[in-house]
């Protein structure tokens, strides 16, 4: 076995030796110990390093420009001597005696954040919606805010769903889409338009303080006929698509899940 | 009543557990009291073992020798329509029928029930006209029972024909 295994080796050895004659990929001959044999003779590696390409010749010597390992500085001051050397590269041991001045990172706030949607949710898709007073309702979604809410709309005349702000986490996306590329939002519909108005206090010296009133809170005439405006558009272009009957009824009816219908395996 | 279905050379069935299932096998050879060896060569399921809890037996069955290459095992498939006549039977529709009900959507969902809300009035407006026509004639519940002036046994109405609509696709 043993006997093979030489074999083949020098088999290889002539074969690689043949096709790379001067490569120098071609292994040198390392020997660290002196007691150790060397591979290759003296002969053997003046061929295999090709030193007679280079035997009388005469290369002259590259000089490499020297970099200086000082630099004067400007020290101000009066009695500083007015300037120093100052080691170009820092020795090892040096360790800076002040922290550096970082930069810091941008201020994150809620302005700056990035808005995702999820991509089932697009405009004019059909929403079910699980949070809130209108939960369960199939609503119709318009439009991504600022804010990164969602604008849906029932419409108010099909589900009493107004035009109203909510969370897509709060949110199911169906596969039923509408065509609202056709409807045309009012301005004003923005996140400020939503905000909850702010109840006044009423002074102390006005009366007693228990027997204040809250108000309550009234629609507003804006709201009415914004609402009238966007649900028009809406409901036009429900009655473009090709199922609008049903699709009315689908609107109006409420999401509830049935016996063995788990929302994880089934399909919106 | 004797077993019909043997776990035998040539039977066809389907998979039930593991990466192939649901697809149908024919069995090669039995390898002991729970394996066999199996091959689908038309429906893309490789020549390997499987326990045979993992397999569920139909009615099927081809003729080939057992152990016999998938070559023959192809042939003889073919020439047993096993696909034809699986697709003809009551499971595999009801397979089929299942896997389209959980692809239906929501609105599908919706229209499904909308729809069989609807069928279903129909069928009891017309179970009741028929049952109150009987029991006037003295046809359901006895002579006794009838209606005082006994009245004429009406023609029945005809059920009105269902929404042949979609709906035929399950119920």
């Amino acid at each position: 076995m043993l006997v093979l295994r030489c074999s083949l080796a020098r088999t290889s050895w002539c074969f690689v030796s043949f096709r790379h004659k001067h490569s120098s990929r071609w292994p040198r001959q390392k020997v660290k110990s002196p007691l150790r044999a060397k591979r290759f003779s003296r002969t053997k590696m003046f061929h295999k390093k090709a030193i007679y390409n280079f035997v009388g010749k005469k290369v002259a010597a590259t000089k490499k420009p020297v970099k200086p390992r000082v630099v004067e500085k400007q020290i101000g001051g009066d009695k500083n001597g007015g300037k120093r050397y100052v080691l170009v590269q820092k020795r090892p041991a040096v360790y800076p005696t002040q922290d550096r001045i970082r930069k810091r990172p941008a201020k994150q706030v809620f302005k700056s954040h990035v808005r995702s949607l999820r991509p089932s949710i697009t405009p004019g898709t059909v929403l079910i919606l699980l949070a809130g007073a209108h939960k369960g309702k199939r609503v119709v979604f318009l439009k991504q805010l600022d804010s990164g809410l969602l604008l849906v709309t029932g419409p108010f005349g099909i589900n009493a769903c107004p035009l109203r702000r909510i969370s897509q986490r709060y949110v199911i996306g169906t596969q039923t889409k509408i065509d609202v590329s056709g409807v045309k939002l009012p301005e004003t519909l923005n996140d400020k338009y939503f905000k909850r108005q702010k109840q006044k206090r009423a002074k102390k010296e006005e009366g007693d303080i228990f027997q204040n009133k809250k108000e309550e809170y009234k629609v507003s005439e804006q709201r009415k006929a914004d609402q009238k405006a966007v649900d028009k558009q809406v409901l036009e272009s429900i009655r473009k698509h090709p199922d609008r009957k049903v699709l009315l009824a689908y609107l109006s009816a409420m999401f509830g899940l049935r016996s063995s219908q788990f929302p994880h395996r089934l399909q919106f | 009543m004797p077993f019909r279905r043997f776990v035998e050379t040539g039977r066809v069935a389907v998979v039930s557990d593991g990466p192939h299932k649901g697809k149908l096998v024919s069995i090669v050879d039995v390898i002991d009291q729970t394996r066999v060896l199996v091959d689908g060569p038309e429906t893309k399921v490789p020549r390997s073992q499987l326990r045979l809890n993992q397999l569920h037996l139909t009615k099927l069955r081809i003729k080939f020798p057992f152990s016999a290459s998938t070559r023959v095992v192809r042939k003889a498939w073919k020439e047993g329509q096993v696909q034809e006549k699986w697709e003809k039977s009551v499971w595999a529709q009801k397979v089929a029928a299942k896997q389209k009900r959980a692809q239906l959507t929501d609105f599908d969902r919706f229209k499904l029930r909308r729809a069989r809300s609807r069928r279903n009035k129909i069928r009891t407006a017309s179970f009741l006209a028929l049952r109150k026509a009987s029991s006037r004639n003295g046809f359901l519940y006895g002579k006794s029972k009838m209606a005082k002036g006994g009245d004429k046994p009406k023609p029945a109405k005809k059920a009105e024909k269902k929404p042949a609509a979609k709906k035929a696709e399950k119920k």
